[in-house]
């Protein structure tokens, strides 16, 4: 009997310019489900005075030629100004902003609003049982948190997905 | 008002700027304004389909015989989405193709209008790039860019989707594009320092093959040339996929003949003996690779591409050249020319493809009693025609890959043909397309029973342009390649693979205006064949072959390029579950 066979897989973060028309998301969304390749996360807003470039973070993870592949196909797409793949040329600063609602009360109450100092986040709104806490930082930073909040009364999350460049003086 | 024009007239005029002097299309409701703007307009002729699939492949058929791009008209929701199957067919084929669609006004566009459909959402993977056009001050500006697109780098087809509103408002127009985008600018020539390492790579290969795609002719006669020019210098043996054909002479001596699943024995053996493959403007399709693991195992291997994403796509190349197969042609041999080298002594590998040769992979054996072999066919068809150099057409399946192996092109854009896609109900419209732009040429589709009649509809636009198209049809009165691939790998359970109910061929062509010609035996061959050439008008040949004649040699799915079949092997029926999940 046949078995579908799976690859190893690495994690890539990619950057993309593009012109900021109409379609573009779709454009570069669906280019990735019409070639089976995975989007872990996509952020994208415009970067110009002009509302004319926008910037996308891409996550993925997919096996290394296929990594290139996806590379390769999202250059060729006429409104894409130019990729980057963080992974490769890296090193990388990637960072998400998170909010994260708990309620509880009593000495949970206390015990979340101690973690959230510890890891630097802000209050950004509060009841009498509850919070939500914003924030950011790198992805890891952001599980590990929201798995503190489990045991204090996580009611919800919210992720932006992570906004990535390239460390040092030069643009990627 | 003189200098406010509508959408409509712009378009007429952007496209006239453009050089464009056909138009393939089908008006409907939401093109009603720019079929009126090109009402008594000399300058552009318009060729009435009779389906908007007809439309797109005659324009497919148009540009691959002409070199020029093809233009499609067609009315918004169903007009747009009939002739989808020939934009894609020319997205996998690289075919330049600007497809111009009406769309509901923009008021109306998401409310599920009359004859609405999201055209540019449906095209989106099936373009090369696609645009909605929200204001006629934009359309010159975008109908300029589409044309780039569409021709410059790889080739492809570009959607221009124009919502009614936008074809009748009005604009300031001075005559021309206020403003050229020029954001679209392909790498055509690759590095010196990559094209130094091909230089070398190729004076020291012993055993170096070319495989040649549809880049070559994608690249213009001048590629075509310079292949030859590069071949006379290194001596290296030629193959090529389904979509060079006629790129390199097939009445060369080191021609090898097509490679891939239906290919010669002694091209498949070449690449898989080969040291060194220079893959010209072709993508390492699966067609071409057999099993991937087993594809060219001993070699390094060159690719010439100027898509980027070709490079490494199925199969790790060694050095990428990144640039126009024609330019990049001339780079190598200057480099070579002016490196001083002379051609290796290559005896030793021609003696072994000489080797391979002699299989003779190509033979198929004959019949005595009056039956006619579907190969000999197109051996007949191509003797008595090739002193006029048709062009020639095909469909999709057994009877396209014989016209591959049995009939031979000396020169590109003789050989249309849908190689990636794989579309049933190409070659008629592609034969028609191609007549309108080279109206003295002998152009013929060869097809099989079952393709013809999936866009039979088109016989009526041959009769009332006077394209005196001819169709060759091979009738065994099967899908015959579902049916080999069931013989083959389903034990014969021939499951809705016949034919059944075929019309009479010749009363169809008559009823249509066209000549009918039907041939039963051998003897009726060459007359028919002439007959059919010498008439001066569109002509059908219903030649009767025989039912279940096999294509080979053939590379079963998931079979390495050293596993062909050739005619007289024993063949099981049956095979894997992993061989039969493959394409």
């Amino acid at each position: 009997m046949m078995k579908i066979k799976a690859e190893a897989q690495e994690r890539h973060v990619l950057t993309i310019t593009v012109d900021n028309e109409a379609g573009i998301l779709a454009k570069i969304a669906g280019l990735f489900t019409a070639r089976g390749y995975n989007i872990d996360s996509l952020t994208v807003a415009d970067i110009t005075d002009e509302h004319d470039v926008s910037r996308i973070t891409i996550v993925t993870h997919g096996p290394p030629a296929v990594i290139d592949q996806i590379h390769a196909q999202l250059e060729r797409l006429v409104p894409v100004h130019k990729v980057t793949d963080l992974t490769e040329v890296g090193p990388y600063v990637a960072r998400e902003l998170a909010l994260i609602k708990v309620a509880g009360k009593g000495e949970n109450r206390v015990e979340a609003l101690r973690l959230a100092e510890v890891f630097r986040a802000n209050v950004v709104d509060t009841t009498t049982s509850s919070f939500i806490f914003e924030l950011t930082g790198a992805p890891d930073k952001i599980d590990t948190f929201v798995s503190l909040m489990k045991e204090l009364g996580l009611v919800e999350v919210g992720r932006t997905g992570i906004v990535g460049m390239i460390r040092g003086a030069e643009a990627a | 008002m003189k200098s406010e024009r509508s959408g409509a007239e712009i378009l007429v005029e952007s496209l006239v700027a453009k050089g464009v002097e056909f138009v393939f299309g089908y008006p409907g409701g939401a093109v009603l304004p720019i079929y009126d703007a090109l009402f008594g307009d000399e300058r552009i002729r318009h060729i009435l389909v009779r389906h908007e699939a007809g439309a797109a492949h005659a324009a497919e058929g148009y540009a691959r015989a002409t070199g020029k791009p093809g233009v499609v008209l067609v009315t918004s929701g169903p007009g747009a989405t009939n002739a989808v199957t020939g934009i894609a067919d020319a997205f996998l084929d690289s075919i330049p193709m600007v497809v111009i669609t009406g769309q509901v006004p923009t008021a109306l566009i998401g409310s599920d209008a009359f004859q609405e459909a999201d055209t540019v959402g449906i095209t989106r993977h099936c373009t090369k790039h696609n645009y909605l056009v929200k204001d006629p001050a934009e359309l010159a500006t975008i109908i300029d860019e589409a044309f780039r697109i569409a021709t410059e780098g790889r080739p492809g087809p570009v959607v221009v989707d124009i919502p009614k509103d936008v074809q009748i408002a009005s604009t300031r127009w001075t005559g021309q594009a206020t403003q050229m985008r020029n954001r679209y600018a392909p790498q055509v020539e690759a590095p010196s320092d990559a094209i130094a390492q091909a230089v070398a790579m190729l004076a020291t290969a012993k055993a170096p093959v070319f495989y040649t795609g549809g880049g070559v002719i994608n690249s213009g006669p001048e590629a075509a040339r310079l292949l030859q020019e590069l071949q006379t210098l290194t001596g290296a043996p030629v193959t090529s996929t389904l979509m060079g054909l006629g790129a390199f002479p097939a009445a060369h001596k080191d021609w090898l003949g097509m490679l891939g699943m239906h290919g010669t024995y002694e091209a498949n053996m070449a690449m898989n003996r080969a040291d060194l493959v220079v893959c010209i403007g072709a993508r390492f399709d699966d067609r071409v690779t057999g099993r991937l693991d087993a594809f060219s195992p001993d070699s390094r291997k060159i690719h010439i591409d100027i898509d980027r994403a070709s490079i490494n796509k199925t199969v790790r190349v060694d050095l990428p050249l990144v640039g126009d197969c024609g330019r990049v042609l001339h780079q190598i041999i200057t480099g070579w020319l002016d490196a001083g080298h002379q051609a290796q002594d290559l005896t030793e590998w021609h003696a072994r493809i000489n080797g391979w040769r002699a299989r003779n992979s190509l033979a198929y054996p004959k019949r005595t009693n009056g039956e006619i072999m579907p190969q000999l066919a197109i051996e007949r068809l191509y003797e008595l025609t090739k002193d006029r150099e048709p062009i020639i057409s095909t469909e999709v399946g057994q009877h396209q890959m014989w016209a591959a192996q049995h009939f031979h092109f000396d020169r590109p854009n003789k050989w249309l043909t849908s190689g990636g896609l794989g579309t049933m109900g190409y070659g008629l419209p592609a034969a028609i397309g191609a007549q309108v732009g080279c109206p003295d040429a002998l152009v013929i589709d060869i097809a099989g029973d079952a393709s013809i009649q999936m866009n039979i509809q088109e016989l009526g636009t041959a009769t009332q342009f006077r394209l005196p198209v001819k169709v060759f049809i091979l009738n065994n009165e099967w899908m015959g390649m579902v049916r080999q691939w069931q013989e083959l790998t389903y034990e014969s359970r021939y499951s809705s693979s016949y034919s059944d109910a075929l019309p009479d061929f010749v009363k169809l062509a008559e009823a249509y205006g066209w000549k009918g010609i039907q041939i039963d035996t051998l003897d009726q061959l060459d007359d028919g064949i002439r007959a059919m050439i010498d008439h001066p008008g569109p002509v059908i040949v219903d030649c009767r072959v025989t039912k279940e004649a096999n294509c080979f040699p053939m590379i079963p799915s998931g079979a390495a390029h050293t596993d062909m079949i050739l005619y007289g092997d024993e063949v099981a029926g049956t095979m894997d579950d992993e061989a039969k999940a493959l394409v």
